[in-house]
């Protein structure tokens, strides 16, 4: 199924704001296996500069992907999710998240083209502080395959 | 840990390669920490009805293997600047206690100024290649 090209460049609301939290970027760093001390021990994370224990690089998927759901979920672009896989992924940081950051998260759905039987979704999503402070902005290629 | 400095580093310089699991308990568990619990990773059943060979990792997972590569290395996990990859073939993660195995190896492929390095990174899972044009630029010490 084709999507709905109307939806290119439209910029969808701005997330509730999300508080990072110390219980959640270890769950994160526990489900992908990495024991980093600056994930798990806020006096080591803080011996390195940060002010609390900091998230690891792709931590602001959880942030940028509930987000992009308004955008990726709305009906009306008609995407059939479980015919989706992961394309592509970029991120821009300008510093790691760390716990106790409230940020909220903006997406645009920046591409819509469809290559032979796939159909290629990308969504720009940044995140800044609920002060406007920009701390990273993920990119995301969605690859619907097409049905048989 | 000690962190990786610019002064010690040049362009064509290996990595050493390092390789990480993924089981059936780590795409569960991926599931809950991500919030993505997209069926093709956890149910065999619709993963092969949509035509996958079994469940696939999510690629975020692989992505952060690759990540954990570069921050390992690195001795810093806040010295991230970019970070790309496209997933070109998906982990497949069969039903049993050895799971799948991702092999991550990296080249420092360019100097560039303001202390950044950019590393270029593979990832192989058996005999696909599950990233390519992947790339991470840090700033060192």
């Amino acid at each position: 199924m084709a999507l709905n090209a109307d939806y290119l460049g439209r910029t969808f609301p701005p997330s509730e704001p999300y508080e990072v939290s110390r219980v959640k970027i270890a769950e994160f760093a526990e489900a992908i296996g990495d024991d980093n001390p600056l994930y798990h021990d806020r006096e080591a994370a803080q011996a390195a500069g940060y002010p609390d224990v900091i998230a690891p690089p792709t931590f602001p998927i959880v942030i940028t992907m509930a987000a992009s759901r308004s955008a990726v979920g709305d009906p009306g672009l008609g995407l059939n999710y479980a015919m989706v896989v992961h394309g592509e992924q970029r991120f821009s940081y300008t510093r790691p998240l760390h716990a106790g950051d409230v940020v909220t998260a903006q997406s645009t759905i920046s591409g819509i083209r469809a290559v032979g039987s796939l159909t290629m979704l990308t969504t720009d999503t940044e995140i800044r502080t609920v002060d406007g402070e920009h701390v990273c902005t993920g990119y995301s290629t969605l690859v619907e395959r097409g049905a048989e | 840990m000690t962190a990786v400095k610019y002064a010690d580093v040049a362009a064509g310089m290996e990595l050493p390669p390092a390789s990480y699991r993924a089981t059936r308990l780590s795409l569960v568990k991926y599931c809950g920490a991500s919030g993505d619990f997209n069926w093709i990773h956890w149910n065999e059943r619709i993963a092969r009805s949509v035509g996958l060979p079994n469940v696939i990792a999510h690629g975020m997972f692989t992505m952060a293997q690759a990540g954990r590569y570069v921050t390992d290395w690195a001795g810093d996990a806040g010295v991230l600047v970019e970070f790309a990859v496209r997933f070109s073939a998906p982990v497949v993660v069969p039903d049993d206690d050895d799971g799948a195995t991702i092999e991550v190896s990296g080249t420092i492929e360019e100097m560039l100024d303001d202390n950044r390095v950019a590393i270029g990174l593979t990832a192989r899972s058996g005999d696909a290649k599950v990233l390519t044009r992947a790339r991470a630029v840090v700033r060192l010490p």
